[in-house]
């Protein structure tokens, strides 16, 4: 004879990757590093936004990256050249990084450099709307690039990414004269879910906004309160 | 296909569960609540779950997934509402942000149903 019965688990589905992500923070905490999540679309512009960033903040503060988008060697190489630890992750077919394999490449950091001597770390996501918003990786702040020929209507049908983002990067605005496209309205989609984002309309091709970005990342290294003896230097 | 890795995640979590158990039941669902406001589509989980469990102990188990809606709150009209998703996310009234999500973000293992030999069953705690 049997009897049915019900055990309530309860548990989050993204339990293992929250605790994973958590992990990793404290890691990046204990080092004074400040981890940021930087994802979009395939081709909005990530990696020649690394460029630009690593062109200028590398001889201002100690920056390491976590290359997850990678189809071939040719990403990673395009950034060592700007003399900067670039630990690339096998995502093999994933369509986002996760806690996981991050911590993988937080190993690498470990054990072949000095963690301690590093102030940022960029992990750049692999290239999808959807899926890198659910899984955390152990950063402090989520980057979200959405660019010009995308249009205005994605951060409504994709809107998990925006909605979690602290900073918006609308790239590629040099193209916009040539574009049907009304980049207020990319702002307004977004604040829709997300009012208290901040929303940066960059160039990497012209250079216009990339101030911005700069300031903002400088910003939220000193919110990390575990840091930030070493940028005195 | 992210849901290929929450199924994996389920299946874990299900597994570490039925291992702790003595003796081991016969489970015969799951319940899953997933909101809609996550990047989780409910028919690839099962999908996924479904070619996930072949030939394993939760191979033929049922996956039951309640939706949860997509609920906000806004705080000037002081009223919970239902945004519009992939259309309008703002209050419908006074076009206010949405900024305090009641529900919809849920992505969790509910509870199980199973069965055991009466003489065997030991009760959960």
């Amino acid at each position: 004879m049997h009897q049915t019965f019900d055990a309530a688990l309860e548990i989050n589905l993204l339990h293992a990757n929250q605790t994973g992500a958590d992990h990793n923070r404290k890691h990046f905490d204990r080092w004074g590093i400040t981890c940021l999540n930087i994802m979009s679309s395939p081709g909005a512009g990530k990696t020649v936004l690394l460029e630009q960033t690593l062109k200028v903040l590398k001889d201002k503060f100690k920056i390491a990256v976590i290359e997850g988008d990678m189809t071939t060697e040719l990403d990673a190489d395009r950034l060592r050249k700007y003399d900067v630890p670039v630990i690339p992750i096998n995502t093999g077919r994933s369509c986002h990084l996760d806690s996981k394999m991050v911590a993988g490449g937080i190993h690498t950091l470990e054990h072949q450099y000095n963690p301690h001597d590093f102030d940022l770390v960029l992990v750049e996501n692999v290239g999808n709307l959807v899926c890198p918003a659910e899984f955390e990786v152990g950063e402090h702040a989520k980057v979200a690039l959405l660019s010009v020929t995308e249009g205005e209507d994605k951060p409504l049908k994709y809107p998990v990414m925006f909605q979690e983002a602290d900073c918006l990067l609308i790239t590629k605005t040099d193209l916009a004269p040539y574009l049907d496209i009304d980049l207020d309205c990319i702002a307004d989609n977004v604040r829709q879910m997300n009012p208290n984002i901040t929303i940066i309309y960059l160039s990497a091709k012209t250079g216009a906004g990339l101030s911005q970005w700069f300031d903002w990342i400088e910003k939220i290294l000193q919110q990390n309160p575990v840091k930030h003896l070493s940028t005195q230097v | 296909m992210h849901e290929t890795d929450m199924t994996k995640a389920l299946i874990i979590t299900v597994k570490d569960w039925y291992r702790s158990q003595i003796p081991q039941p016969k489970i015969n669902k799951i319940h899953l609540i997933v909101g809609q406001f996550t990047c989780v589509e409910p028919l690839s989980l099962k999908f996924a779950f479904e070619v996930q469990t072949r030939n394993t102990f939760l191979e033929g188990v049922e996956l039951a997934i309640q939706d949860i809606p997509l609920i906000a709150f806004c705080h000037t009209c002081q009223q919970e509402y239902k945004p519009n998703i992939g259309l309008q996310y703002s209050c419908p009234d006074c076009k206010s942000p949405m900024d305090d999500i009641r529900s919809g973000r849920e992505l969790k293992i509910d509870r199980i149903e199973y069965s055991t030999l009466e003489e065997q069953v030991v009760k959960q705690t």
